[in-house]
């Protein structure tokens, strides 16, 4: 269980503009992605929990130790927070072995000399390090030295395992969280991975921390937060909406129901608690969720008429852009029966459409 | 030049190498210059012929003083260095200034501050007394603290920069895997940058060898006791001493050409991630 509130202003560097971070946030166990785009305060907000930065206010507990409170003046420095780092690098010290690093950190650790040993041996023999353990960083190939960072993030038995998104060139990504799920079944209670690709906190199936510029805009389990995104900004970040102004024309409670106007058509969709007639919001609606039929006759409720402007292509579906700013994802051989249509009707199942 | 020029009392060593003058008679008034026949032959002239009335004295002197001042500037390098590249603090830009100061005063004027500094009844001169038992204006040490100004300025720009070039990332992982400040500068920064250091430690050497102004204002030119290499080659050159300006020049020279090609097999070839 992680409590934190910390927040940290960054003065203006040379080059870097000045950047304030605030953020106030709870975890339970299991992994966490921190997702946002680049330059978002991920790195600074790995960095506040191990330690290597102080706050300049809040408050950090973790499992009830408190790391970091400002108004008792608590400060653990970095080697006596239960919390293992992986950097955005691997950054092994270049003039020791894998299994010389290891040491170095079973040491500062304050393992018995021994006992290091042990630990050592058994986390080379995990990861599988024992061919490259007499190799220093600049002669092991990337992948022994991404396992030798884990494996020392790791070694002490950490409760919190950060771990930065890794940029070094030569580092699979597939491997990065092979490595983190990993971890997880090796023990590590809480694991925090920051990233900025949205596919990855999916394939972790893991929780999500939205963060855009220094402000955390949403947190929740990962399907949640990509079928409700709590404002414009999470979808923009997250990707794969249509975003779409429109305006409350009508709202039925009773019947659930309530009427959008988009442009020239007026969609129907199910109630909007919250929101008052009149209003002016933002309609909300995954790719995959609008279904477009090529255009005949006058449209029908709920469909908008759109000229196809380009198509971009996956592996299992093709999104076709239309007219207006709009997006619709469908499976590929949908696409291949129809594939000379220009002409398209988008239709917006009345159960899918939310505001924003 | 005369010491009672200074405000000091000339040392001990200086009268007992005026007496041995008095006694032997002056020895540069027993050169005469004789021109070899040939280029080799005149090399063999400088080296075997030279009428050597210090004999090697100023290189070993010289030798020792560098020694001295580059085994007393690495540390403040070191510690400079780290303070530069990785502390902020009020007045690091005049601390920065400082550090380059040395290299840009007329190295007498330098000369001259520490004379006024350090002469007699001042309190650096008294805490030099108290510590080392003797003054230090006119002897060897005099000459040593002249090299080490003299070098310590590159040493210094040389540690800031192998420590400002060093991958951060590193010393975050280690800060993170539990080393303290001082684990990360012994045991991550210093290794990483020991080539580095050595390098510059090695040309470092050789500067402090090459002082002239500064030795000349604080430690004189007392032939037998604080005449360094460069001060008996002016020496000898001045007052028509050829040979043994030559033998001198030859002999640091060869040395020089020898700390350089070292500080160029020490220097990193590629930086190591």
């Amino acid at each position: 269980m992680i409590q934190a509130r910390l927040l940290k202003s960054m003065p203006q560097d040379s080059g870097k503009p000045a950047f304030s971070f605030g953020a106030e946030f709870e975890l339970a166990g299991g992994i966490t992605a921190v997702f946002g785009p680049p330059s978002s305060g991920k790195t600074l907000l790995l960095d506040l929990l191990a330690g290597l930065i102080r706050p300049d206010d809040g408050r950090l507990m973790v499992d009830g130790q408190i790391l970091y409170d400002r108004a008792t003046g608590v400060n653990l420095p970095p080697r006596k927070r239960p919390c293992g780092y992986v950097l955005s690098s691997p950054s092994l010290l270049p003039h020791l072995t894998l299994r010389q690093n290891l040491l170095f950190a079973a040491s500062c650790r304050g393992l018995p000399r021994l006992e290091s040993h042990r630990v050592v041996e058994e986390w080379i023999a995990i990861h599988g390090l024992a061919a490259a353990a007499q190799q220093k960083p600049g002669e092991a190939g990337a992948e022994s030295r991404l396992r030798c960072a884990f494996a020392r993030a790791s070694l002490a038995a950490p409760k919190l395992l950060l771990v930065d998104e890794l940029s070094e060139p030569g580092i699979d990504r597939a491997e990065v969280l092979k490595l983190i799920l990993e971890s997880q079944s090796q023990g590590a209670p809480a694991i925090l991975y920051a990233t900025r690709r949205i596919e990855e906190c999916l394939e972790l199936g893991a929780h999500l921390l939205v963060i855009s510029a220094g402000r955390i805009l949403q947190a929740g389990p990962c399907r949640e937060v990509l079928e409700k995104p709590a404002s414009v900004e999470v979808a923009r970040l997250l990707g794969g909406f249509n975003l779409l102004p429109a305006t409350i024309t009508a709202l039925d409670p009773g019947r659930d129901m309530s009427r959008l106007k988009l442009d020239a058509v007026e969609l129907t969709g199910p109630y909007f608690p919250g929101h008052l007639r009149g209003d002016r919001v933002t309609l909300c609606v995954r790719w995959e969720d609008l279904r477009a039929v090529p255009a005949s006759g006058k449209p029908g409720p709920n469909q908008l008429a759109a000229a196809l402007l380009r198509v971009s292509g996956g592996r299992h579906s093709v999104r076709l852009h239309l007219a207006g700013d709009l997006v619709v994802e469908m499976p590929l051989p949908e696409w291949q029966q129809h594939n000379h249509v220009r002409q398209w009707m988008v239709e917006f199942p009345p159960e899918t459409l939310r505001v924003v | 030049m005369s010491p009672t020029s200074y405000q000091t009392a000339p040392p001990r060593n200086f009268i007992l190498a005026q007496r041995r003058r008095l006694v032997n008679g002056d020895p540069y008034q027993k050169i005469l210059i004789r021109f070899p026949a040939s280029p080799a032959e005149g090399l063999r002239m400088d080296i075997m012929d030279a009428p050597m009335q210090s004999g090697w004295f100023p290189l070993w002197l010289s030798l020792r003083v560098a020694a001295v001042a580059t085994l007393a500037a690495v540390p403040c390098a070191l510690a400079l260095g780290w303070l530069l590249s990785r502390c902020e603090f009020r007045g690091k830009q005049v601390v920065q200034g400082a550090i380059l100061l040395p290299l840009m005063f007329p190295p007498t004027v330098l000369g001259f501050y520490l004379l006024v500094l350090f002469s007699q009844g001042t309190l650096l001169a008294k805490a030099w007394e108290s510590a080392f038992g003797s003054p230090l204006l006119f002897t060897w040490r005099a000459a040593a603290l002249a090299a080490l100004i003299h070098t310590a300025p590159l040493l210094v720009r040389a540690c800031r920069d192998a420590l400002e070039a060093l991958p951060r990332d590193v010393e975050r992982a280690a800060r993170s895997c539990g080393a303290s400040g001082w684990t990360v500068f012994w045991r991550v920064a210093l290794p990483q940058i020991q080539r580095a250091l050595a390098a510059a430690a090695v040309l470092a050497f050789g500067r402090a060898l090459g002082d002239f102004g500064i030795t000349l204002m604080i430690a004189g030119n007392i032939p037998g006791s604080t005449q360094t290499l460069p001060v008996a080659v002016y020496s000898a050159a001045s007052s028509g001493n050829g040979a043994y300006a030559r033998a001198l020049v030859l002999a640091v020279s060869a040395l020089i050409l020898g700390l350089m090609y070292a500080a160029a097999r020490l220097e990193p070839k590629r930086a190591l991630r």
